[in-house]
């Protein structure tokens, strides 16, 4: 397998997942899995190739310097879980 | 013939004429959606109010001798990732079960000035990542073909609703086959257009260099008449094409003359199934019957398509994903709960002297975030975050997402130099007809390969139509696949339209319907 446990619990922890014991089991095997598929593109050499995004090539679109109405206060704290009307809330960061 | 069987194009001439009302028309579709969406499960979200009152106002509109937009009176249904202003759009997603979008996307704006009937948000694949519809956290769709077997997806509820006859019009999108393979499952038309074609301001992020919004309908005409209203430039898209948008419905009839069409001759190699395979010869003996040429073309690189599509479009989820963290929006895990075990787990490795642990362990906010996703995600989002997030961790940023956006562009050069020789590139649009729900849940491999042949499309970010071609023997649809050059949509829907006028496949109706 390409993955361990351990390469899963720390990719875990970058992805801000939790996983459940079992559920590591499962995804070391699966993504083990898929990263061996991938590996197909390893066969092809790549050295001289640009790589492609978009399929109408376009670079540096720039909007024009004009400042617009963006959310109002009430409508970009709409749909957070927890606001004291004023401000988003978090679990404490540092302990308390 | 009862008004839901009748296309949005002849709606609306029935409608200019005055012989039915845009009343008439929504509450026609709205009786459809309550006989069948609990068997069918298309929707996850009505709007029956809304949509007679949208409707009543265009009738008025329409006695007064006003002007009226392109869809005046035509119920629309969208993907329910496809932001609503004041309207709940989950993305199928415990994560975002509850979140009412305080803006409208670009396209849902350009459906509302057409005078578009809104009239529900259907369901999808998580996050549309999947090919099935099953891994929707907020309900089941099935096939109205046979309630045995899946809808495809991502694009499920969208490609279901419109084969049973719950809407004429319904929108999409496509991040790697998600129009074309449920529109092949459930015999219907769907157009993928090119990346930029249609603006994705609004849409829910998913793989964001592959999303392009699409229109689905019965015909290839209908289809032309709903691009016409996505498509165009928006400024608040920078990936959004500034280029004009031909008039789809006035192109359509000309037929293609001195069509060159390219046949990749492993499309139709082993492990494509035999009666998929003989639909879509089929199909193209009708090209050849109307003076089309057909060659043999190689796209070598094709056979990296899955590969590379599994690198990329996990690494921009894994990134585009990372904006729900419990705090600007949607799902947060219950805090009380969260800060006991927290406090639970301090007490115990402080009694126990682990210092090294304790420092180790999550704080809150980190616990918070953790817990949060893990609670609203479901398996198969979770599993491409994962994958994503690996490709894209310290080290391995180059052997696999600047490796796939490379083998990209190799795989755009083989169809550049295919439409040298051709007009378009046909085959099937997947390998196999609508599999029975829990086939391939427990096998996320197999599931991938399923757009085997639809994510050459997104890598390149060239067009691609998907037509009903025949069925099975037991009367699943089969699915013709046309891929054009970029921004040549048109060709798509002439080259559609020519078929469906000497074949009846996309006129053929599921029994329960």
């Amino acid at each position: 397998m390409s993955l361990t446990r351990q390469d899963v619990e720390k990719v875990a922890l970058l992805a801000r997942l939790r996983l459940a014991p079992s559920e590591v089991d499962t995804m070391t095997r699966q993504l083990s899995q898929i990263v061996d598929y991938v590996q197909l593109l390893s066969e092809l050499n790549t050295d001289d190739v640009q790589p492609l995004a978009h399929a109408i090539e376009v670079t540096n679109v720039f909007a024009a310097d004009q400042p617009l109405d963006s959310l109002s206060r009430e409508e970009a704290l709409s749909n957070a879980p927890h606001t004291d009307d004023e401000y988003y809330l978090v679990p404490p960061v540092l302990g308390s | 013939m009862s008004l839901i069987d009748l296309t949005a194009t002849e709606l609306q001439s029935q409608l200019a004429l005055g012989h039915i009302t845009a009343v008439e028309v929504t509450g026609a579709f709205w009786a459809q959606i309550e006989r069948l969406n609990e068997q069918v499960g298309a929707f996850l979200a009505t709007r029956r109010d809304m949509a007679l009152e949208a409707a009543e106002r265009i009738d008025l509109q329409r006695a007064k001798g006003a002007a009226v937009g392109p869809l005046a009176g035509i119920p629309v249904a969208l993907k329910d990732l496809i932001c609503t202003q004041g309207e709940r759009t989950t993305c199928a997603s415990r994560m975002l079960a509850s979140f009412v979008p305080p803006y409208d996307a670009t396209v849902v704006e350009r459906l509302r000035s057409a005078d578009a009937i809104l009239i529900g948000k259907t369901n999808l694949d998580e996050f549309a990542m999947g090919g099935s519809t099953e891994s929707s956290a907020l309900g089941v769709t099935r096939n109205p073909w046979d309630l045995e077997c899946v809808p495809g997806g991502s694009s499920g509820g969208a490609a279901a609703c419109l084969a049973a006859r719950m809407v004429p019009l319904s929108v999409g999108t496509d991040t790697g086959g998600s129009i074309r393979q449920p529109a092949a499952f459930c015999g219907v038309t769907g157009l993928k257009p090119t990346y930029g074609r249609v603006s994705r301001y609004g849409l829910i992020a998913f793989a964001s260099s592959l999303d392009q919004i699409g229109p689905m309908a019965r015909s290839a005409e209908d289809v032309a008449l709903l691009l016409e209203v996505l498509a165009g430039h928006d400024a608040r898209d920078s990936t959004s094409a500034a280029v004009p948008v031909p008039r789809y419905t006035e192109c359509l009839r000309q037929p293609l003359s001195g069509l060159r069409i390219g046949v990749p001759r492993a499309h139709f190699a082993d492990g494509l199934d035999p009666e998929v395979a003989a639909a879509v010869q089929e199909g193209l003996r009708v090209y050849r019957d109307q003076g089309a040429e057909i060659r043999e073309i190689e796209l070598p690189h094709g056979r990296y398509g899955i590969a590379a599509y599994y690198v990329i479009a996990p690494s921009e989820a894994s990134s585009n994903l990372a904006r729900y963290d419990g705090v600007h929006y949607g799902y947060r895990t219950d805090e009380a709960a969260l800060l006991a075990e927290w406090r639970e787990e301090s007490r115990r490795l402080m009694d126990a002297g682990d210092t090294s642990a304790l420092q180790q362990s999550d704080n809150p906010l980190v616990r918070m975030y953790r817990r949060t996703r893990a609670e609203g995600f479901g398996p198969e989002v979770k599993r491409r975050i994962m994958l994503g997030t690996y490709a894209l961790s310290a080290g391995y940023y180059d052997a696999y997402y600047l490796k796939a956006q490379k083998v990209r562009r190799l795989i755009r050069q083989d169809y550049d130099r295919a439409f040298e020789q051709v007009d378009l590139i046909l085959g099937p649009v997947t390998p196999g007809p609508a599999f029975r729900a829990g086939e391939k849940a427990s096998d996320p491999l197999s599931m991938y390969l399923v757009d085997l042949f639809t994510v050459g499309a997104n890598l390149a970010g060239i067009p691609a139509i998907s037509v009903p071609c025949g069925f099975t023997s037991r009367g699943l649809p089969v699915g013709l696949h046309l891929q054009a050059p970029p921004l040549e949509e048109s060709r798509l829907l002439r080259a559609a339209y020519m078929y469906q006028q000497t074949t009846d496949w996309h006129t053929r109706k599921p029994s329960l319907a």
